[in-house]
Order: C-alpha cells, then structure tokens, then sequence
C-alpha cells in the first residue's frame, strides 16, 4: 500500500471534529451560582483538550493499525502450531500451576492473588460452554455464581453441613437455576438473548439484597464455615473432636497452609471444569452445542432437538458457575449481593471473548491479564482502571478474534482424537 | 412415501402456499420447478415442519407428520438439505458429516462415511478443512453429503444448483440421479434450473403463486410449449445456463 498520510490526518482531524461537537455541550458549558441567580459560563479550554486529545488518540490508534499490518506483511504468518505444542503448552501451564506455590518466591499475597485468577479461569471455562461452544450470549452469569455462594453459606449456616457435602449440591441448585433461565429463552438468540440475561443476572441480585430473612440483605452473610481436608481442619485450634492440618502431619501452625490450600482447592475444580469440557466436545452433545452455534435451522433437519441442546449448555455452565460461587463463599467466609453486579458478568464474558471464544488456554491468558493487570497497575493508582481499559482495547485492535481464536476439529479420520 | 393434502401456509398472516396436493412414490425424482416466490422453498420447509401448516396434511410412509416438530420429522427418514446449504463453517468437513449422523447408530459411521466419500472424493481429500473455506461446489457436495449420512429414505433438495457454474451444476446432478439409482434414495428436488431438473426426474409440478399450475412426467414437461417459453428459453425466471 502506498503511504496515505493525508487521510490519516483527515480521519483524526474528522474525530476530534466531532468530539469538540459532543463535548461543547458536556464540557464547554458550565453553571456558575453567582449574586443573582445561575448563570452559564464557558469552558473553552476543556473542549479543546477533549478535541486535542482525541486527535492525538485517533492517531496513534491508526499508526499503531499501520503498524501492526506493516509488521505482520513484513514477518509471514507462522504456520499453525503442530497439535503437540497446543497440548504441551496446556500440560505446562498445569504444571507451573501445581508448583507454584512451593517456588521460592511465591508469597502468601501471590498464591492468594492466584487463587483469584483462578476463580476467575475457573468461571470463564463455565461461561464459554455457553457463549463458545453452544454460541448463546449470557450477560447475567453472574448470578449463577451468586446462586453457587449462597447456597453453600446458607445450607452450611442452616444445617450445619460440611463444604463437601455442599459442593456438588450448590453445583445442582445453580445448574436448577440454569434450567430455569433456559426454558424461557429457548426461542431467542444474539443480542435478544443478551438483554433477557441481562435481566435474569439482575433479579438475582436484587432478590438477594432484599429477601432480608433469608440472605440478609444488603449485609451479607458472614462467618461462612471454611472448608477442611478430609475433616482435618485449618484452625489454628481445631474444634472438638477434629485433628488440625498442623498437628496431623507434624507441622508447626500457619495460617499460609489453608491460603494453599484454598489454592490447590480451586486449582483442582478449575481443572476438573476444563477436563470436563476437552471431553464433552468430542461427545455428540458437544459436537451439537457447536453445531448449534453455527446453524440452528441446519441442525434442526439434521434431526438435533435444539431445545435439549440448549438446556444443557445453559445448565452445565451455571454447574461450574455454582462450584465457583460455593468456593468464592468459602473462601471468603462472607458474601454479599456486592459481589455479584453486572460488572463481574461484564468481566467474565470479557475474558472469554478476549480469550477467543471457545479456547481453552485462551481463557487462561485472558484471565491472567484481566485479573493480574489491575494488580500490576496497583502503583498508576487513580489512572488503574484508564489503563486496564487501554489494554482491553489495544486487544481487541491487535488481535479482534481474541487471542487464541484456532479451533481444533473434535474427530479426525482414523481415531476418533 | 410421502403424500401433501391441500396444504396451506404462509409467514405470519401471508399466506404463501394456497392448497398444494402432490404426492411421491418410492424410488422416484419428483421436480418442483418455478419461478422465484412461488412458494418452493416454503413447500419444502412446510413438510419439515417450520413454518407449520395452517391446514391440509402431510403423511410420511403412511404417518401423518404435520404437527411434528422438526427434529422429530428428520428422525423418520425424512433429509432436508435446507436452501443456501447451511454447512457448519467452522467446523471441518468430518465434523459436518458426522453431525449429519446425528440421529444413526454409531456402528454404522464408517461404512456411510465411505459411501459418501465415495459419492463426492473431493469431500475426501478435505475432511479436516474447515467447511466455511469450501468453494460453493465442495459445500453443496458436503450439505448432499451431510444430508445422506442420516441414512435418508427421502431426501429433500433445494435448489443445489445456486450459485455454482454450469460444470459443477451438472456434476451435482449426476450425482443426485446416482443416489436416487443406485442407492434407492427418493428425492423430491426443488430447482429453478428447470432444464437439467426435468431431464433428470421421473415427474415434475410447475409451481405458481403457491399453487400447483401443471404436473407431468419430466419429459413431458421438458417439451410443453409454454413451459419452454417461460422456464427454459430464457423467459421470465428463465434458465441459469447460457449454454442451453
């Protein structure tokens, strides 16, 4: 292509043309309260720096689009990466994940900042069953999620039961809560599917900050029973009758040992979710959810029933949505509908989007960045979130399928791989 | 195999078909040919069941499948290879047929993967590729394809030849009579190619306005003066292929 400056000009002259139109109104105009009354007085100053800055941004966003083709004409695309690499780098990452709280540097804060990460992998995998795979658009995940944590608190606090005992019931109570969003929205798809679960996500909420006898409200649950291994509690004075961690294998007591724990916990969910999911699509009703995706009316003569299809997607994801939310609340040993806003949907369908919909390791880098980067940025302090959105877009403008958006074909000839 | 009683259906409060009575017997090519609008394709996905009859029936091998739903109507024998081909795009070839299979005996797999791959070769040496890089052809081999793997009695077409130049066009032909010959496969074919549609079946409808205007055998259709000068000398909704 030959160099076209002029219309790089044109195009950030045009947008800071029309930033200077939408801020004159927003920003240019000011009520002053003086002697007699209101009055309006002008902000010149801040309309220029909007249309300034907006020049400035455009244009870097074009050159870095220049950029970026010139780069990627200049180096050929890399043939794909042979099928072993894929694995390895996924057997790598597991690896790396079982060692790494026993590596020198890793702290408590890193294991605990890990075990976050995780949560969130862990819930990406979930979610991108239904948006990846089966192609439905959920912005109300979240309250699976929520339906997970508060069924472990309250069966935990009401009957006394144990994390494990609680586990997979929370698992059932969320997928039930799945089912009950799916059966209404069979019929819908895409953005009318969106905004229905939308809503969903936000009656749950609701619900749970104002049925005050059941969930207290807006304060939460607290004192949550956090879990033991194998009835060998993390106290560090055991309750009657219990052995502690510590004494049992002979170790002085720190409080370090249930943070790893509680990280080898959601380690092992995280990791029996993505197990679960590598299997399912090589499955028939895997295979469908992605058929699905791509072409209802086709999967229909094919003899699919898409009702059942669907319904499954919508309630395998709440599942692990719901072992998500009952660790999250033991983890904490407090909940409250605080935690389980739009924004944490948001997050999650970003981490699956930025991913690539539908891969799995994809989901661990997005994650990583997503839940790490604001971290990172802890030292940028006021400027933390300006520069978490940044690097969300500067994603989607190098990579606008996600970062790893390859799909391998569920059977090839031969085997069935 | 399959009979249509006076059957009425429309989208919302149009009605598109006005009573349409055809019936296919086993072991034949029935053709629909007509004009864009006439209510073809809606025929088709009527006996499907989407969008459903507003009256009249439909009866399959002596079943009456009106009210069934779809999938349901797929799983009695009945394969709907749905206009515009609607191949999987990002799933591979393989995956295609096998979604095809949905509704068979896993057993059964391999020996019909063999006997579509031996149908369309070229599907063969592109199983892992993705369907959605598929040129129009390839994709109209695969939906055929995917179609068969349900192990079909009556497979339903419509119009395969979209979109494919005049060499493929017959190809894709060849390959229909095939099935219907060699494989007892009914079809019951929805074209505007009209002249390679009549060569090719045993009787044909001429649909208008979502009626049927004339029936025959394909020959006889093939030589009706008017049916020449409206479907096949390049009249209106004239023939796709220069060559004729």
């Amino acid at each position: 292509m030959e160099d076209s400056s002029p219309p790089l000009i044109r195009s950030a002259a045009l947008a800071a043309l029309l930033a200077a139109l939408l801020a004159l109104p927003l920003l240019g105009v000011r009520l002053v309260d003086s002697a007699n009354g209101l009055s309006l007085s002008g902000r010149p100053e801040l309309v220029a720096w909007a249309a300034g800055g907006v020049f400035c941004g455009r244009l870097i966003i074009d050159l870095f689009r220049r950029w970026i083709r010139d780069f990627s004409i200049r180096l050929p695309v890399p043939p794909p990466p042979p099928e072993w690499t894929r694995f390895g780098v996924g057997w790598a990452l597991a690896l790396f994940a079982l060692v790494l709280p026993f590596l020198p540097f890793a702290d408590r804060n890193l294991v605990d900042k890990a075990t976050m990460v995780l949560i969130y992998i862990m819930l990406g995998w979930g979610l991108n069953i239904v948006v990846g795979l089966a192609g439905l658009l959920d912005l109300g995940f979240v309250a699976f999620y929520a339906v997970g944590a508060y069924s472990y608190a309250l069966l935990s606090m009401t009957f006394g039961l144990s994390f494990w005992v609680c586990l997979p019931l929370a698992g059932l109570f969320a997928a039930a809560f799945g089912l009950a969003l799916g059966f209404p929205v069979l019929r819908l798809r895409g953005d009318y599917l969106a905004i229905v679960t939308l809503g969903f996500g936000e009656i749950i909420r609701i619900v749970l900050q104002n049925w005050q006898d059941l969930t207290g409200g807006p304060i939460g649950i607290s004192g949550i029973e956090r879990p033991s291994l194998f009835g060998l509690s993390f106290k560090a004075v055991p309750p009657e009758g219990q052995t502690g961690f510590a004494e049992f294998f002979g170790l002085n007591y720190s409080a370090d040992h249930r943070v790893i724990f509680l990280y080898f916990l959601i380690l092992a969910l995280a990791l029996a979710t993505n197990l679960f999911t590598l299997r399912i699509r090589r499955l028939p009703v895997g295979r469908a959810w992605e058929a699905l995706r791509e072409d209802e009316i086709a999967c229909r003569s094919l003899g699919i029933n898409p009702t059942t299809i669907k319904l499954s997607a919508f309630a395998l994801g709440a599942m692990f949505a719901g072992f998500a939310g009952s660790f999250f609340a033991t983890r904490q040993g407090f909940i409250s509908p605080e935690s389980f806003t739009f924004i944490e949907s948001a997050m999650i369908l970003a981490i699956v989007v930025l991913g690539g919909m539908g891969s799995q390791i994809g989901i661990v880098l997005a994650a990583l960045l997503l839940v790490g980067l604001p971290e990172w940025f802890r030292d940028l302090q006021m400027y933390r979130m300006l520069a978490f959105g940044a690097a969300m877009v500067l994603i989607m403008l190098w990579k606008p399928s996600g970062l790893l958006s390859s799909r391998s074909p569920t059977i090839r000839l031969g085997g069935r791989a | 195999m399959l009979r249509v009683e006076g059957l009425h259906s429309g989208y919302g409060r149009i009605e598109a078909l006005h009573g349409i009575d055809i019936d296919v017997r086993e072991g034949e090519i029935v053709t629909l040919v007509g004009a864009n609008g006439a209510g073809k394709t809606t025929l088709l996905m009527t006996i499907c069941g989407n969008p459903r009859a507003s009256a009249g029936r439909v009866i399959l091998a002596g079943e009456d499948i009106t009210a069934l739903p779809t999938h349901q109507i797929a799983r009695r024998g009945l394969a709907h290879s749905p206009e515009g081909r609607r191949i999987f795009p990002r799933m591979s070839v393989l995956e295609n047929l096998r979604m095809g299979a949905s509704i068979v005996d896993d057993r059964h797999f391999k020996d019909d993967l063999d006997r579509v791959l031996e149908l369309f070769p070229r599907l063969g040496e592109r199983l892992e590729q993705r369907g959605g890089t598929l040129s129009g052809g390839e994709q109209q081999m695969l939906a055929i394809g995917r179609a068969l793997m349900s192990r079909p009695r009556l497979l339903l077409l419509d119009e395969p030849s979209l979109g494919l130049a005049p060499l493929v066009v017959r190809q894709i032909f060849d390959i229909i009579s095939t099935i219907n010959r060699e494989q007892g496969v009914t079809v019951l074919l929805v074209e505007q190619n009209a002249f390679h549609a009549l060569s090719l079946a045993h009787r044909a409808h001429v649909m208008v306005t979502g009626r049927i205007a004339l029936s025959g055998s394909g020959a006889e259709l093939l030589n009706n003066p008017e049916i020449r000068a409206h479907y096949l000398d390049g009249g209106a909704g004239g023939a796709e292929d220069p060559n004729l």
